[in-house]
């Protein structure tokens, strides 16, 4: 088997071919990164792009302190996206599985990363964020609550007492205390102890970080609230019911009771903050990753070994943000996450320019890997030049190398990628697309075509070409082709000389064809002085001057400008059609005309009028 | 103006069009079809934004359009039209032109006729750019030169004019019954008579300075010797094809190629054009207030018109508000109507209080609202 890379993908051939029968060797194309021809992952890739480039068009010299919400907004919206993808795949029949637990993962990530870095909760507030990114991932508890509230009798249902321990685990205690209400009226002889745990459950104090109240005040509420909490688990009040003594060892926060509830609670992060809820409810940023590590290694048995989702939040929570992208970069397939998230967090100055070795930092260098993926899509690559623009660095080198790789099937679409190169003043590219177009054009017999191509790349030479072939057919047949051109070329002439001589050369015709014969003579002559013929075209110029000297309109000064023209040209005249008969008889015809006419004119001219 | 919202659709638009509703129904149009390019597998689509499409949308808000049938399509849609309320004709850029008829009971899309290298070249394919019809007759041009008339359910061609032109065209539309209108990419505007034999044109117009391509044209509903072009340089240019050969007013636009112009239908002080720059304006006209041509700010900017020269005299309120290139005797009013920064917007079309559009960050947008 043989290889060769390609930009996105590998080529594999066989190379040990059967001698006999019929060798149809393959060539397998292997692509590295499938997701991008995902139909619904597209989606992912075009609303994230437009995301994108409006972050990039925040201004810098705002305070960031107006910044800092609009960077949370756009964090929002990443996730959104990311959400909306997720909700679809997991409608579309198919094996998505894989696809949608990833997308799952990501969000999870980024909504962590969204908390810690960019919003930066200091405490008190802190814990009410990761309580909310707790209760977004869990959403069992939602669909069993509307289970069991959807039976006949929801006290009794089998799943009544996972739901409302759940609802507890997750801070949720007015939802708590609500479906608790249904199992008080089931027994009112317990009513007194149900009362009991509503009035704990209500009182359980939660931060206010817009409110007036302190962070100390805060704390000094909630350790008094604590300690009625173990007072009332010490009197043994819920001693008569076990699921009631439960809660309120949750309520204390007590490790031993949580662990017992892994299968509730589902993750160690969730263990994590649960435990944090119940027992440091003002958890500074910095403490997190000690409460981490041990919530991860409690959690987790010391057979089972963390996945790399976990080790990425444990780096998070450790507020190494250069490990997560690391990680991440590592354990998914493609760079679109890392590279959106490097350059959110980038914009909000909490990347510390951590140069590479080949010298552009880590956020460009993301951006560039994802966007060299897009550009080997067949349509995606019109993002990618969006993101090339926004790499100060190398971005432009990789847009010029690869933007002449885009196949241009139809004009349309080299008129996108033409503009595409105009808006950068890309010179080079533009020069060698036109050249490409404008060829194709010429074999196809397009010469209009190929002429609009060579006007806009300003391709002096190319238009010669063309205005040759237009000789050469008007030679070879004696009128011109495509006369809607040449008789409309407007300014277009001025491209190069040999256009401005077919361009005037057409009009003479036309000028002849009125029988203006001086004006034509006079333009026939210019033609000839000017020296903008080509060498081959003499003859023919001086064979069309032959009738004009009939018509005796031609001055004596023209007529010997004519002669000295026929002298000059007779040598090459004679080196290029030297066995052709009828051309040494046109010369001899032409000096013949010549020497009459010279003859008249100095006759009339030097007439006097008596 | 109203929030607009985009629908993501996996793959760039490059044509839509509404369904044409009969003239009895007062009804908005419901239905609107979209072709795509740069695919591998490129498709047509058929959509709804009626309320029988959407699941239980919450009232008043607009709901998205609703996906009913697509089918596959070889090569770049190029160009799409309605030929009939079941009939779609297609340009494609392999050269060919399909009839796709849409079954509305069974909302399936089949392939009716097609005429595989319509437009070709001696050993290769050429594609065809526009396509127009008046059903049955269909008009096409392409890449190649050609332009070629069908008629819906005959098997051949009508009639060919080889090398109408030397450089591609670039869209056709009618004139009149019997004559076409094309563009090119050298700038030029041509009148063809289908009445005459010849293979020439029976009329070239084209601006006296830079040669630049036009890319569409448009007629005015109303009045047929208005046609509104678009071409490179984003400028749109008024011409009376009656008179002179060069255009009326000239209007800058865009910052980059205007890829349609469309008058609206019923209303023809109103003009749409979108362009390769990602923005969609929305020009209006009417010359009788007494404002100023400035306008507040906001979204709303207003272009300066230049004329090539005065109208020729005669009753003022004969001669349509678009040819009045004055700008103190008129006034003209532009207004963006996407959120800036999408990419190019390839295709526009308004039909009644609705417009919808596609773009190449693969959107659709669907306006329900225009002020008209």
């Amino acid at each position: 088997m043989g290889f060769a890379w390609g930009p996105g993908d590998i080529l594999v051939y066989e190379t040990l071919y059967k001698a006999s029968g019929s060798g149809c060797s393959f060539i397998h194309e292997i692509r590295k990164d499938e997701d991008i021809y995902s139909p619904i992952l597209r989606k992912l890739f075009n609303e994230s792009h437009h995301i994108f480039v409006g972050l990039q068009t925040i201004r810098e010299d705002l305070p960031s302190k107006s910044k800092k919400p609009q960077f949370v907004s756009i964090s929002k919206n990443y996730r959104s996206v990311i959400r909306a993808c997720m909700e679809e795949l997991q409608q579309v029949a198919g094996n998505n599985i894989r696809c949608v637990s990833i997308l799952l993962a990501i969000e999870l990530i980024w909504n962590l990363c969204e908390v810690l870095f960019i919003e930066a909760a200091p405490a008190g507030s802190l814990l009410l964020h990761l309580l909310d990114w707790v209760r977004l991932h869990k959403a069992d508890v939602d669909e069993r609550a509307r289970e069991v509230l959807q039976s006949e009798s929801p006290a009794e249902h089998h799943d009544y007492w996972d739901v409302v321990v759940s609802y507890v685990l997750q801070g949720r205690l007015e939802e708590a205390r609500q479906m608790l209400v249904k199992q008080a009226t089931l027994q009112p002889a317990a009513r007194s102890m149900y009362k009991q745990m509503d009035t704990l459950l209500s009182k359980m104090p939660f931060y206010n970080p817009g409110g007036t109240q302190t962070l100390t005040e805060f704390d000094v509420k909630w350790r008094h609230w604590h300690e009625e909490v173990d007072r009332s688990l010490q009197d043994n009040s819920f001693a008569s019911n076990r699921h009631l003594e439960l809660i309120c060892k949750i309520l204390l926060g007590d490790e031993d009771t949580l662990l017992e509830h892994k299968e509730l609670l589902g993750t160690w992060y969730h263990f994590l903050v649960t435990r944090l809820l119940f027992c440091h409810p003002t958890v500074k940023p910095t403490e997190l990753h000690y409460y981490a590590q041990s919530c991860m290694t409690m959690f987790l048995d010391s057979r089972s070994v963390p996945e790399p989702l976990d080790s990425i939040l444990l780096a998070a929570f450790e507020f190494d943000i250069h490990q997560v992208i690391k990680d991440c970069s590592i354990a998914l397939n493609n760079w679109w996450f890392v590279a959106h998230l490097t350059d959110l967090l980038d914009h909000c100055k909490l990347l510390q320019s951590h140069n590479l070795h080949f010298g552009s930092n880590l956020r460009e260098f993301l951006l560039l890997e994802y966007a060299s993926g897009l550009f080997t899509h067949h349509s995606l690559w019109q993002l990618a030049v969006d993101y090339f623009d926004h790499c100060p660095e190398f971005g432009r080198v990789y847009l010029e190398l690869q933007i002449e790789r885009v196949p241009l099937e139809t004009e349309r679409k080299a008129l996108k990628v033409l503009r595409i190169c105009e808006q950068r003043q890309m010179s080079e590219q533009v020069r060698s697309i036109c050249k490409i177009m404008a060829m194709r054009a010429l074999r196809n017999n397009r010469l209009g075509s190929a002429l609009s191509w060579s006007i806009r790349a300003k391709d002096a030479a190319f238009a010669t070409l063309i205005s040759e072939r237009f000789l050469q057919d008007y030679c070879a047949r004696g009128t011109f082709s495509d006369l809607d051109l040449i008789d409309n070329l407007g300014p277009a002439m001025l491209l190069s000389d040999r256009l401005t001589f077919l361009g005037k050369y057409r009009e003479f015709h036309k000028l002849y064809g009125e029988k203006r014969f001086r004006e034509a003579a006079k333009l026939l002559l210019s033609l000839m002085t000017a020296k903008i013929a080509p060498q081959s075209f003499w003859m023919t110029l001086l064979t069309d001057a032959l009738p004009l000297l009939e018509q005796k309109e031609v001055s004596h000064q023209q007529t010997g400008s004519v002669l000295w023209n026929l002298q000059s040209a007779s040598p090459l005249v004679f080196l290029s059609l030297q066995e052709e008969d009828v051309e040494v008889t046109k010369v001899e015809l032409l000096r013949l005309a010549l020497a009459r006419n010279l003859a008249q004119a100095i006759v009339k001219e030097g007439t006097v009028e008596t | 103006m109203e929030a607009i919202n985009a629908k993501y659709v996996s793959q760039k638009i490059s044509k839509t069009r509404w369904r044409p509703v009969s003239h009895s129904s007062l009804q908005p149009p419901e239905i609107f079809a979209t072709g795509s390019w740069d695919n591998e597998d490129n498709r047509i689509s058929i959509w709804s934004i009626g309320s029988n499409g959407s699941t239980g949308m919450e009232d008043g808000f607009e709901g998205d359009p609703q996906l009913l049938c697509e089918h596959k399509h070889d090569g770049d849609v190029l160009d799409l039209q309605f030929l009939d309320q079941n009939r779609i004709v297609t340009a494609s850029s392999t050269g060919a032109v399909t009839i796709f008829r849409h079954h509305q009971n069974s909302q399936t899309i089949s392939i009716s006729q097609l005429w595989a290298r319509a437009h070709h070249y001696p050993c290769d394919n050429a594609p065809c750019t526009g396509v127009v019809c008046s059903s049955p007759e269909i008009v096409t041009v392409g890449e190649d030169g050609r332009i070629i008339v069908f008629r819906a359910d005959q098997e051949g061609v009508i009639r060919v004019i080889e090398n109408a032109d030397s450089s591609t065209i670039h869209a056709v539309t009618y004139l009149r019954t019997t004559e076409i209108l094309t563009v090119n990419s050298i700038g030029q505007l041509k009148l063809w008579d289908f009445r005459q034999q010849s293979n020439s044109p029976s009329q070239i117009l084209s601006l006296t300075g830079d040669r630049v391509p036009l890319h569409c044209v448009d007629r005015h509903p109303n009045q047929q010797h208005i046609v509104a072009t678009g071409g490179q340089d984003g400028m749109l240019c008024v011409w009376d094809v009656r008179q002179g050969s060069t255009p009326f007013s000239l209007m800058e636009a865009h910052t980059a190629e205007m890829w349609e112009v469309h008058f609206h239908p019923t209303n023809p002080d109103h003009l749409f054009t979108c362009s390769e720059d990602g923005s969609l304006l929305h020009w209006e006209t009417s010359s009788h207030s007494d404002m100023p041509s400035f306008l507040q700010g906001g979204r709303n900017s207003s272009m300066v018109s230049r004329s090539a020269m005065a109208p020729a005299g005669g009753n003022q309120s004969l001669i349509s508000a678009w040819l009045s290139g004055d700008s103190s005797k008129g006034r003209l009013e532009t207004t963006h109507m996407l959120p800036s920064q999408t990419l190019s917007v390839n295709s526009l079309d308004v039909l009644g209080p609705c417009l919808v559009c596609g773009t190449d960050g693969e959107a659709i947008f669907v306006n329900r609202q225009v002020l008209i």
